[in-house]
Formats: C-alpha cells, structure tokens, sequence
C-alpha cells in the first residue's frame, strides 16, 4: 500500500515533530543476563542454553554481575542518576520466541535515570537530549519464519533459536525530544550515531547495527505549530542503520502530516522500517489494550550498586565525546569542515584508531570517508559495518607508504578484504598485487611503449618533459596498473634525455 | 510379615542408627518400603511415580560405601520420598498436572541433588494438589490421595502424597513444599511432622514454582528430630537461587535433642489470639489447649499475643499468590515441553491456537481460577487496588511478627482449623477449602519458619490434629525445640507416637 505523503518544508509549515528514541544495546558480556550461557553470536542454534534460558519449569535467574556494571557505566557515561536501590520486573505476554511467556526487565525502577547527552550536528550545533532512563532487561529467542513471505503471515512454519534468550540488553530510553523541527531527522540520526561511539567507547558492545547489537525504536509524533501539546506517536522498529534513523523519521514526519491534513487520525502502533523501499508499513497495534502486567520479579533480589562502586565505575568513564572531539580535531589538524564530515561519518573512532595504528591523519581520513565510505554507500552499511577493520586500512597504508602498492592496487586490496580473501598481505600475495619497481620488467614495457609512441617520445627528446604521462599511462597499461610509477618516470627520461 | 516388624516403623533416625550399627542394610530398608507401597498404596495413592529400580540401585551403592567405610552422612542410604513439584533427572516431574505428562527433567532440583549426594535412595515422586493449588490433593490430574487415618477423608494439600506416604509408613522421609501451609497443614491431618523453613533457608532451584515469594521447601516426617536432620540436609545458601540465604543454619539437630529432654524453661510462648475462636472444631481446640499445659508444665511461660493484621492473611495470600502463579504458569505453552494440543477443526493451526488449546485441555479448574483471578490482580488499572495493596498489607503482617518476637520467643496455634474433611466436601466451595490454610498463611507472608507436631485425635472424629509453632526469621531451631519437647510430652503420655493407632491398611480397598 502506498501511502500519500506531504512535502517535508509543508510538514514544517504547519507541525511541529517530536522524537522519542529507545535503543536496546546488546552487551558483549562472556554469559547470559540471568544464567551461565555464552552470549556470543553466532552458534549452531539451540546449542547456547540452559534450564534457565530455556525457561524449564523450576529453573532460576541470577543476575550477572558484569551486566550491572555495564548499565551502571552506560547511565554514568549519559549523566544519568543511579539507582540505590532497584528491582527486576516481569513483563508479561505470550510470545513462541520467549521462553517464559514474561521477559525479565526494569519497569518503575531503572537502574539509571534522569540524564542527559549533547548530541553535536553536522553543522557544530549541539542539541541536548535528555535521557528518561536506561534499563536492564534479557532479549528474547530469534524466530525464523520458513516460506515464501520470510515473515509469520504466511509462513508455512517457523523455527525458533534461543541462543539469543536472555542476552543482556540496555534499554535507553530518551524524554520527548522537542523543538528539532527541520533537524528532527537529523537529530535522530546523530543522536544514535554518537551513542553508538559512546558505547564503543565503553566497551560494552559491539554495537553493531548490522548485527542487531544495536537495535534503534523511532517514535514520532506530530502537533500543530505552536499548540504545545504532544500529538499520537507511531514507533518504528528494524531501523538498522544511522541513515536509516534519519529517514525513517522523515517519512514518518511527511506520513504522519499527510494522514493528519486529509482529516483522519494517527494510529498509536509499531511501524516497520524497510531499508529497500524507505518506507514504513503498519505492525502490530499497540492499543492501550495491551496491557503487560508488571510486577517486581519474585526470584530476583533487589539491585543496590553501593556509592563506593558507582564512584569507582564512575573513574573508568572514557573521555567526554565533545571534549574528545575537540582534542582530535587539534591533535589531526583538521579543518572544522573535515572534523565535521568525519564525525557525520560516523567514522571518528575508526579514524581514530587509524591513526594510533601509526597512519597520519590526513590518509586516515581519506580511506575512510573517500574509499569506504563510497563502498557503504553502495551497499546500505555503515562505514563501521563493512567488515573493514582501522587495522587493516594501517596495514594497507603502509604498504602504500613503502612504495608495494598504490593507491589503485590499494582499492583492490579492499576489494579483497570486502570478499574475505584474508589478510592485506595475503591478498597482495594471492592476487599479485604487488607494484612491480624491478627494472628489468619495467625497461622492457618502457621500450614497448616508446616504440609504440614515437610522436610522444619526440616531444619528450626535445625537452617537453610533461608528455611522459602519456607514456607512464600506456607502461601502466600494459602492466595492469602494477607499475611504480615513479620509477617508470625516471627510467622513460634517462632514456630520451 | 507384619508391618509392625519391618524397617518402615522405625524413624529415620532409627534407621540411620541401624545401618550405621550394622543391623541393617538400605537394600534392605528400600526393599521393605518398595513393598510396603505395593502393598497399600493401591488405596492411598500417594505416589505417582515409584523408582523402585533407581532407589534399590542408589541402596546397593550405599550399602557399598557403608561396607567401605565411606558413608556420605547420617542419612547415607535412608530412603525418602520426593513431592512431584521437585525436578529430577530420570523421573517424571508432573505437578500433579496434566500438562506436564511425560516430563523428564534434564536437571536435578538443588534439594534433590543434596538428598542424591548425601545417598538417600529416591523411592519415588508423590501426588499434590495440580502445581500445589490445593488444600486436599484432590485436584491432582492424577486422582486424590487418601487418608491413612480414614480413606473416605482428605490428606490435606497440596503435599498430601507426601504426608500420606509417611503416615502410611511407605516412607520415613519425605519432601514438600509449602507455599500457604502445604507442609504442616497435610502434617496436622495424618499425624505427621511437617517444617516450612524461614523463606530462603532451602533453596527453590528446582521448585517449580507456584508463588516464588511464598514457597519454601521443607520436610515431612513421622518425628521432630528425623524433619531437623533432613532439614539440616537441604538447607543452606545455594548460588542458583536468588533469594537463598547466604548465612549457616542454626544447629536444628542440636534444638531437637536439647528440645526433647521437655525442658522449656525460659521460654515464652505466645498463642495468636485471631487464631481460635468461630470456625474452629471444639475437639481441635480441646487438644490444642491441653497442649499448651504441656508446654507450660515444661517450664514455658504461655501468653496472649493479638496479631490483629492476622485476619487479612487469607485475602492477601489469595492476590499475591495467583498473581505470581499466572505469571509462572505462562511458559506451559506447548512450545518446548509437556503436553501439546493441536485445536479441533483447525487446519494448520497457529502457536497462539496451539497454546489456547493445549492451556485450556492441559490446567484444571482451581488452576485456571487462579490465573483468572491473578492476572485480573495484575492488571493495569486494578494492580493498586488489589496487588499493590496486597503488598502493603503483607507489610503489615510482617509488622505484626516482629512485633509479636518482641515480647515472646515463638507463637503457637492450632495448624489447622479441623481434622480432615470427607473427600468432595468442599471441592465445589473454593473458599471453605482456602478457609484451612487460615493458620499457616501468615508465615509464608512473612517467611518465617513454622512446624506442625501432631498432637492427638480429636473427640468428636478421632482424627489427627495439628500443633503449630513459629519463630522469627533464622530462628528454625526454635521450633524444633518447642517442638520437640511437646512431641516428647505428648509421647509420655500416650506411652507411643500417635501412629500407631492409625489403621494397618493392608487389605484395604476401596
């Protein structure tokens, strides 16, 4: 179904948006949330679970206490309050993938609450977006529908994997946030992108979107300018990337203003994203029928992080992001226009991480924004998503800076990696990629290409030294592009001057 | 054989001092049970599953290490019973429900790998009330218990196979769980010594569960001293269980010993003024009441103690009670285990129709009312007038406790308000049959320990009744020895424990 939408400077004309974000994040913790299960991704399915995650009658729930750290730190590093004291709740609805028919989380009593994160724009500008809580909770099992459709409608029947059953999540949870009006959808973009640095920062998560580590809810709801109230919200689930936020948020602005301009009324219900046709479609209804039941979990005492702790989690923060942003932005070197492309990017770290692996800034930035960047493009990722590591960009740039490889073979080497082939060395190896600077090869194409080009090596004899690039582009013809160009330059004047 | 010359009279203290003597053998003991089961349980019905293979396999290797002087304990090769509540690796594991059928555990309850390491042969799984809601065992699955005393009448609930299976003699220890009472209330109506240990003393991994913030494991026995030393065999700090109490028990055996030797002076008992009065049978009252002279003549001082948040105890229980059970109850869905239910008429039906169908065919009346009625407490809109308010009032409870401990060092009431019922008298009146628990629910509220000794047969039906004894959180020894020192005065003057005036029951049928 096709849904009309409304110009997006007349959605600004006439509604004011407002955001609310939630984003779960899964925690990289060796065991599961509530028992002693890896939590790793990935294993053969069914092959990572207990009588606790499996939800065998009798079986109980104990608190990893790694998990509450990394809460505790998530809330510190977002300026959030810690809770002294703080229960585990049932939710209640029945669901095949969730093994108890309740999901153990934090209901009225967060762990963390009240805090707070300046989310830099594109442009420099900061926007403060106040966060209302961040939780602890278990994700469920994963279920895979099996048919033509890929969803349960339809679906001829479906397996259920409950290695994923009890991983820990953090559930962050912004206040409304207000006044974004045109940089609504950018807001939402930055917002997530800069937790998703937080968070990898804190070493707390792989946080990868791609990989459902990172997982973001979009809720939106338009007001009529000026009216100050707050209009029905939709929520947007399967958002999977930082672009995708951006859009997502757009469409719903552009939806939402059409539904309510022909006179109808939103619908409060979860909305699906499709990354394809960048558009939502209607998921279930979440009416005020649904009604989950919490209530304190009975098997779990309550969480109470002592001060001494909290103080202590407190000291292992990393640095503050802006701060952060600010000391690179010297340290590189960079313009404020580069800084700002770079943190869009959302390639700070990865750049980061380049340079400390030895590469100067400046290439750091060119990989990534210029080479990667295009690649993520092509293929809806995040650049941090490609399965392009800062190590192996280091590893290239120096066989760059050795004179083994230039930049075109560079591009080929990525190629590489992106295909799995293995190591930048071994693909250099394996497909040959080598620079060729030996002059035996290269004299012989540089005959071949004076011979080929007797007009071109007349200039050059009679002292028009810039037309050799005609004859170091046909060497590197025949090369296939493996030719070190400046040797080859050398070798074309000493034999025609 | 005459039941009266085999192992199954003796206690399992008794027992324990016979194999360590060399009298007997726990294949012998085992065997004596096995066949004691075959020969009464017919009428009974105490058990659901009986192991005889796996308990004479576990007597062979006890008597072995007996032979090889490496007993695992006291208990090492004393036979018990276990509550089908309770998970076990290689025996089905019911609850008395039907949506259960067929489970076999991967895993062993924390009390039954105790019970396993310390080599008590595991006789066999006994019938409860369906996932213990129940104060009569009548709304197992799998058919009622009966009464040893008299098979017409109820076993009390839920543990009634538990209670039975001792008070019959099939087995000198048992397991229970008590969430309301299910432990001492069965204890009072066959005669038998039932502990519910303070909330957290014995772990609950394995329990499965019927209200997480009531339950407590805890044993059932002939004697005081046999509940304290199975009891200091399950109890202790458990990492798999939240809730579990990371601090040593007290000396239970010791409290047993010391409380036997009836000298009780120094203490003082408090008797809970909300539980007597109307409703009470007068032949329960008179045994209760001449119990307390017991107790004083013992050296106890006995006082009043008004409780007056008492009278609350009942409706809280039954708003946190099936709000945590509706909760608990939801993973019987037909997706992993247990019975499943494909819906009649349905083509490939749907998970949601699958589990409609298989919760619908699969939970029994009193289970289904529960959920109702918990998950009604639950809802938005209805959670502050019902379960939140439940909370502030078990609150008050709590306070009424304390308050209490702080003038007196136990409380005592009659367990029950009657002597058992006849078998369907109060099936169709839910709260007449919730009525019985109205004693032993304030502890389970407040998680404070509590036992129940027989003390006679009252007049008017010469059926049991029941003694109760509470004590302060962590204070279990208490009960042990004002229970104790009753039990042995009762004993001086019966000149014998009370079940030996049970019938015989071989050659009964029904």
């Amino acid at each position: 179904m096709t849904e009309t939408l409304m110009d997006f400077d007349a959605v600004l004309a006439a509604y004011d948006p407002a955001l609310g974000l939630e984003v779960h994040v899964e925690l990289n913790t060796a065991t599961k949330m509530f028992c002693g299960c890896p939590a790793s991704f990935g294993g053969e399915p069914n092959t990572q679970t207990c009588p606790t995650c499996l939800g065998l009658p009798g079986a109980m729930p104990v608190v990893n206490g790694t998990a509450v750290e990394s809460a505790i730190r998530i809330g510190l590093a977002l300026n959030c309050s810690i809770a002294e004291w703080c229960r585990f709740a049932r939710k209640n609805y029945f669901y095949p993938d969730m093994p108890k028919n309740f999901q153990t989380s934090q209901y009225d009593e967060p762990i963390a609450f009240d805090g707070w994160m300046d989310v830099v724009l594109d442009d420099g500008e900061t926007v403060r977006v106040e966060i209302e809580r961040a939780h602890m909770e278990e994700d469920t099992g994963k279920s895979t529908h099996i048919g033509s459709t890929g969803r349960i409608h339809g679906a001829d029947y479906s397996l259920v994997d409950y290695n994923r059953a009890g991983i820990p999540l953090i559930e962050i949870v912004t206040k409304p946030i207000l006044g974004a009006g045109e940089r609504a959808p950018e807001v939402a973009r930055a917002y997530v992108a800069q937790l998703r640095d937080l968070i990898v920062a804190l070493g707390v998560s792989e946080a990868r979107m791609d990989q459902g580590n990172l997982r973001a809810d979009v809720n939106l709801s338009l007001s009529p300018s000026g009216a100050g109230t707050l209009g029905t919200r939709t929520e947007t689930k399967n958002v999977n990337s930082f672009r995708s936020v951006e859009r997502a948020v757009r469409y719903e602005m552009q939806r939402h203003a059409a539904v309510l301009d022909g006179g109808g009324s939103i619908l409060q219900e979860t909305r699906h994203w499709h990354e394809d046709t960048g558009i939502t479609t209607s998921g279930r209804e979440k009416s005020d029928a649904e009604d989950y039941r919490y209530f304190p979990e009975p098997d779990l005492v309550p969480v109470a992080p002592s001060r001494e702790w909290v103080e202590q989690l407190r000291g292992t923060l990393p640095e503050n992001p802006t701060a952060k942003r600010n000391r690179l932005q010297e340290e590189w070197g960079f313009s404020d226009l580069e800084m700002r492309d770079t943190v869009g990017a959302g390639a700070l770290g990865l750049v980061e991480e380049t340079v400390a692996a030895g590469v100067a800034p400046q290439a750091a930035r060119k990989w990534w924004l210029g080479e990667m960047a295009r690649r993520a493009n092509d293929t809806g990722t995040e650049i941090s998503d490609l399965g392009v590591t800062p190590a192996q960009v280091a590893e290239v740039q120096g066989m760059v800076d050795a004179g083994t490889l230039n930049d075109k073979l560079a591009r080929q080497v990525f190629d590489g990696l992106l295909a799995g082939e293995g190591t930048p060395a071994e693909i250099v190896e394996a497909r040959g990629l080598a620079v060729v600077s030996d002059d035996g090869a290269l004299s012989a194409a540089v005959d071949n290409a004076i011979a080929a080009n007797p007009d071109v090596a007349e200039k050059i004899r009679g002292g028009k030294v810039a037309a050799a690039g005609a004859l170091i582009g046909a060497v590197m013809k025949e090369m296939r592009g493996q030719a070190d160009a400046g040797r080859v330059r050398e070798l074309i004047l000493e034999k025609l001057t | 054989m005459s039941a009266t010359s085999t192992s199954t009279r003796l206690s399992a203290t008794k027992i324990a001092a016979g194999l360590a003597a060399g009298e007997l053998t726990s294949q012998q003991v085992t065997r004596e049970h096995l066949e004691r089961i075959e020969a009464v349980d017919g009428p009974v019905h105490a058990f659901l599953h009986v192991d005889a293979d796996g308990a004479m396999a576990a007597a062979a290797e006890s008597d072995a290490r007996r032979e090889a002087g490496a007993e695992r304990g006291p208990l090492d090769g004393v036979p018990i019973a276990v509550k089908d509540v309770l998970a076990t690796t290689g025996l089905p594991t019911t609850c008395g429900s039907k949506i259960l059928e067929g489970w076999v555990p991967p895993y062993d309850a924390t009390v039954v790998r105790l019970v396993k390491e310390a080599g008590l042969p595991i006789l066999g799984k006994t019938n409860m009330d369906e996932f213990a809601m129940g104060s009569s065992t009548e709304h197992s699955a799998y058919g009622p218990t009966r009464n040893p005393w008299d098979l017409e009448r109820i076993p009390g609930g839920s543990g009634g196979g538990s209670a039975a299976a001792v008070a019959a003699f099939m087995a000198p220890l048992a397991l229970g769980t008590d969430t309301g009472g299910s432990i001492r209330q069965p204890g009072a109506v066959t005669g038998t010594v039932g502990v519910k240990p303070t909330y957290g003393g014995v772990s609950r991994y394995g329990l499965v569960a019927l209200a997480n913030s009531l339950d407590q494991v805890g044993p059932v026995t002939r004697t005081v001293a046999d509940s304290a030393a199975l009891h200091a065999l399950i109890g202790g700090h458990d990492r798999r269980d939240s809730t579990s109490i990371d601090q040593p028990l007290p000396d239970l055996v010791a409290a047993a010993r010391q409380g036997a030797a009836a000298d009780l002076s120094g203490m003082k008992v408090g008797v809970i003024t909300e539980l007597s009065g109307e409703g009470w049978q007068p032949g329960v009252m008179s045994r209760f009441t001449e119990s307390l002279a017991l107790l004083e003549q013992a050296g106890a001082e006995v006082v009043e103690v008004s409780c007056p948040t008492f009278v609350h105890a009942l409706a809280t229980y039954y708003l946190i009670l099936p709000a945590e059970a509706s909760s608990n109850l939801a993973k019987f869905d037909a997706m992993r285990y247990g019975l499943r239910v494909l819906p009649e008429g349905v083509d490939s039906p749907s998970a949601e129709e699958v589990m409609r169908a298989t919760r619908d065919a699969g939970f029994g009346d009193e289970v289904k009312r529960r959920i109702i009625i918990g998950t009604y407490a639950l809802s938005s809109g209805y959670y502050d007038a019902y379960y939140g308010q439940a909370q502030k009032v078990r609150t008050l409870i709590s306070r009424d406790f304390a308050a209490a401990f702080g003038s007196v060092d136990v409380l005592v009431s009659p367990t029950a308000p009657t002597t058992a019922f006849k078998l369907g008298e109060k099936l169709d009146d839910p709260v007449a049959m919730y009525l019985n628990d109205l004693a032993t629910i304030p502890a389970n509220l407040a998680g404070v320990p509590g036992i129940s000794v027989p003390n006679g047969l009252a007049d008017e039906d010469g059926l049991p009744s029941g003694f109760q004894v509470l004590a302060p959180a962590l204070a279990d020894d208490r009960v042990y020895r004002v229970g104790a020192a009753l039990e042995s005065a009762l004993a001086a003057q019966w000149g014998g424990p009370l079940l030996d005036r049970a019938p015989a029951l071989e050659g009964v049928s029904l």
